[in-house]
């Protein structure tokens, strides 16, 4: 066929090739079309070549946190005031929770969502409140999805788990990029600018604390809090992980987490370990408390206790 | 470097020529690679939640086939061991497909890992900030990138020593054959541990999965190349020794085999005992209630039965003496590659985040988008397998080398299948 040598034949196989490579061309263009709505926003050359939050110097911080200002500013329509708050020296935060005392409200958990600039729609909640029956600690029992008009339901207790802050966090030792880490005073915290999305942490975290962002969040511009930290609550973009910080943000500066400010029963205390008379010190050294899947060995810094007494004398002093 | 040049061109030329069946097959796989492609372009628009994963269910078919497909790979270059440690020369160039089908797959591995990630855009912190040794999948990165090398290395040199008409330099590619077999069963290892090192998932946390990987492998990998020596025997001038489909008969028999077996070990320590750790394990078999006592859950239990049914089909095939016939063979080969793949897939991946870590059960179904994505990249995959074994063809029958173009008037003459198989062996 191709021997014969014959100019028209060599024309018309060149045709064919031509047309062929333009057809193959413009499916191609039609198969990539939907890259057309994409939204270029999160995809600048400054945040490509943006440092990991370690390599971060306090001038390259300062632009950064610039960036992310003007970007809130943009979306949202409001001010933040984002700020990198480091941890403060021979600190160690740790939480303890009276499931003797929490009556299963949730408010915790929609504090934290309002607290931290969570994703409204879908919602992403990093709280998880568990309804019990009386008899077990078996969380393969729990309800997570209980949705009476009135709490606490009779014969069952209240079990909100949210990130453990472990001491061996099997989440930060499977990331592939070292975009989670275990801060100085004991908090897990994620580079929201640095995480590939590979969800591998997800999977290996024993207490369901970490969650996705599946879509492109959406917060409504009223609800945005605007004080803001670049490890915590400033906003996320679609495609990372993110997780309950301890609300760093405010504890750093010496408040208390927003679920435990919230919290109608005083079931929550937060507190350094390391300083004798806080909160939690006096907690652990004074009530029986377990912490949760001790046998996963991750050594959570999240304690629960059973207090009912204590429950009931703070009802009493009211 | 000019020659090589040429040699790819020529190479390139080669994949657009053949027969209308060859030009519809391909045609066929680029039209499912570029809907593939869009469906993938929706999902870099919309976001993860054009798939069917969850917080709950964060890994599905994409870390399933990947899953899957390692295994694959590492099945391919382990038919080396047969072939050289026997000594059967024959079969020599059976490596060499082997090599080219572990090379597509470790192409659709990466594809497959890429298009699971949230920001695929930003891999380059992998290198920038490596969590090795530490990540597992640090691991998995280092050797299946090694291993691609290899092997692209090994088919490459022995297809480059045929075109060039030079007898391959034993030192030359030997070693590399060996490091690759041995590297075979690092990725199988590597990507095991992946999922075995997860303490908080005891579906995963048991040291039975890596060897149960391995030997599932062997029975889909080499399952895979009967399938394609046959296309070859029947397409083109090409001859496959019969020796050679009754050697990688016999591997499919044993892993299959030990697959099964290992499968029964499996059963028996997750149910026999009842520990509160078998409920992925009674999830996949069986189903659950609903808590509520609201129906049941059991979206995996079809899958499981009929992964289990292929298998014992695929079996009962190979060990009954009377259907030596090739046509039943087949049968036997496609049965375990599906069943071994529904196995690994909604077998080994799935159940193990069902129920989640506590205790809630959110069942997963795949989306037609992510199903779209996946059909797109197998089918960049054999594409690209189909592109491999075209040109290989040709150079190893001695019809195209440097000094003789391939073209189409030496279609269908196979004059010079002698003078190549000296050259190869
Ligand atoms: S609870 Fe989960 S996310 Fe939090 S530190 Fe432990 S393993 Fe990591
Ligand atoms: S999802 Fe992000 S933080 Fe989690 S392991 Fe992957 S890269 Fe690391």
């Amino acid at each position: 066929m191709s021997c014969s040598s014959n100019g028209s034949m060599d024309r018309r196989s060149f045709f064919r090739a031509a047309t062929g490579a333009a057809g193959g061309m413009a499916a191609l263009v039609a198969a990539l079309s939907p890259l057309k709505s994409l939204d270029t926003s999160d995809f600048t050359v400054e945040k490509f070549l943006q440092q990991h939050y370690k390599e971060l110097d306090e001038t390259e911080m300062a632009k950064v946190l610039d960036r992310i200002t003007k970007e809130v500013e943009e979306r949202y329509k409001v001010r933040p005031d984002i700020r990198d708050i480091k941890p403060k020296d021979g600190v160690e935060f740790v939480y303890a929770l009276n499931l003797g005392a929490c009556i299963g409200c949730r408010k915790c958990v929609h504090a934290c969502v309002e607290e931290n600039n969570q994703s409204r729609d879908p919602e992403i909640q990093y709280i998880r409140v568990l309804e019990m029956p009386r008899g077990t600690i078996d969380i393969e029992k729990g309800d997570h999805t209980y949705d009476h008009p009135k709490v606490p339901k009779d014969d069952h207790f209240y079990m909100p788990i949210q990130c453990h802050q472990c001491e061996n966090p099997p989440c930060t030792k499977v990331c592939p990029v070292e975009a989670t880490w275990t801060e100085p005073d004991g908090i897990t915290v994620v580079d929201y600018d640095w995480c590939i999305g590979c969800r591998y942490c997800e999977a290996a975290c024993p207490y369901f604390a970490r969650r996705f962002n599946f879509t492109e969040p959406s917060i409504p511009k009223e609800e945005v809090n605007p004080t803001m930290s670049y490890l915590s609550n400033r906003p996320r973009h679609k495609g990372v992980m993110e997780k309950c910080h301890f609300c760093l943000h405010r504890t750093r500066n010496g408040q208390n987490p927003a679920c435990l400010e919230v919290c109608p029963v005083g079931a929550r205390k937060f507190g350094d370990i390391k300083d004798p008379n806080s909160d939690v010190s006096q907690v652990l050294k004074h009530k029986r408390v377990f912490v949760l899947k001790e046998e996963v060995g991750t050594i959570p810094r999240f304690f629960y206790y059973f207090d009912e007494d204590y429950h009931r004398s703070e009802e009493k002093g009211d | 470097m000019g020659a090589y040049l040429v040699f790819l061109k020529r190479c390139f030329a080669l994949s657009f020529i053949g027969d209308w069946r060859y030009r519809l097959w391909m045609l066929l796989l680029t039209v499912v690679a570029l809907l593939g492609l869009n469906a993938y372009c929706k999902q870099l628009v919309d976001g993860m939640i054009t798939t069917g994963m969850t917080d709950q269910v964060s890994w599905g078919l994409y870390i399933a086939n990947f899953t899957f497909l390692v295994g694959m790979a590492a099945a391919a270059a382990m038919m080396v061991i047969p072939v050289y440690i026997y000594k059967k020369t024959a079969l020599h160039d059976l490596v060499i497909f082997g090599e080219l089908l572990a090379v597509a797959a470790i192409l659709m591995c990466l594809a497959f890992v890429t298009v699971d990630l949230g920001r695929p855009d930003r891999f380059m912190h992998l290198f920038l900030r490596f969590n090795f040794p530490m990540s597992m999948l640090t691991w998995d990165v280092v050797v299946l990138n090694v291993y691609l090398m290899l092997n692209l290395h090994i088919c490459g040199y022995l297809v480059w020593c045929a075109y060039k008409k030079k007898k391959p330099g034993k030192k030359f590619y030997m070693p590399f054959v060996f490091l690759a077999v041995f590297w075979a069963i690092s990725i199988h290892t590597v990507t095991a541990f992946l999922y075995v090192g997860l303490g908080g998932r005891p579906f995963w946390n048991a040291a039975i999965i890596a060897p149960r990987f391995l030997a599932s492998a062997f029975a889909a990998g080499p399952a895979f190349i009967i399938l394609t020596l046959q296309i070859i025997r029947k397409f083109t001038d090409y001859n496959v020794p019969d020796e050679a489909l009754a050697l990688l008969r016999r591997i499919v028999t044993v892993a299959l085999t030990i697959n099964a077996f290992l499968l029964g070990c499996e059963l028996f320590t997750e149910f026999y005992t009842g520990a509160a750790h078998s409920i992925s394990a009674k999830y996949l078999f069986f189903g659950l209630d609903n808590h509520h006592g609201l129906g049941r859950y059991e979206a995996l239990v079809p899958w499981i039965w009929s992964a289990i049914g292929l298998n014992t089909i695929a079996l009962l095939i190979l060990y009954t003496p009377a259907v030596k016939k090739v046509a039943w063979l087949n049968i036997a080969c496609v049965a375990m590659i599906v069943g071994i793949w529904i196995e690994k897939g909604m077998g080994l991946i799935i159940p193990a985040f069902i129920p989640s870590p506590l205790g809630e059960i959110v069942e997963y179904a795949p989306t037609a988008n992510e199903i779209l994505v996946c059909l797109g990249i197998w089918a960049f995959g054999l594409l690209a397998y189909t592109i491999f074994v075209r040109i290989t063809i040709p150079v190893l029958t001695g019809k195209l080398t440097y000094d003789h173009s391939y073209s189409l008037e030496t279609v269908g003459t196979g004059e010079s299948d002698q003078k190549s198989k000296e050259t190869v062996s």
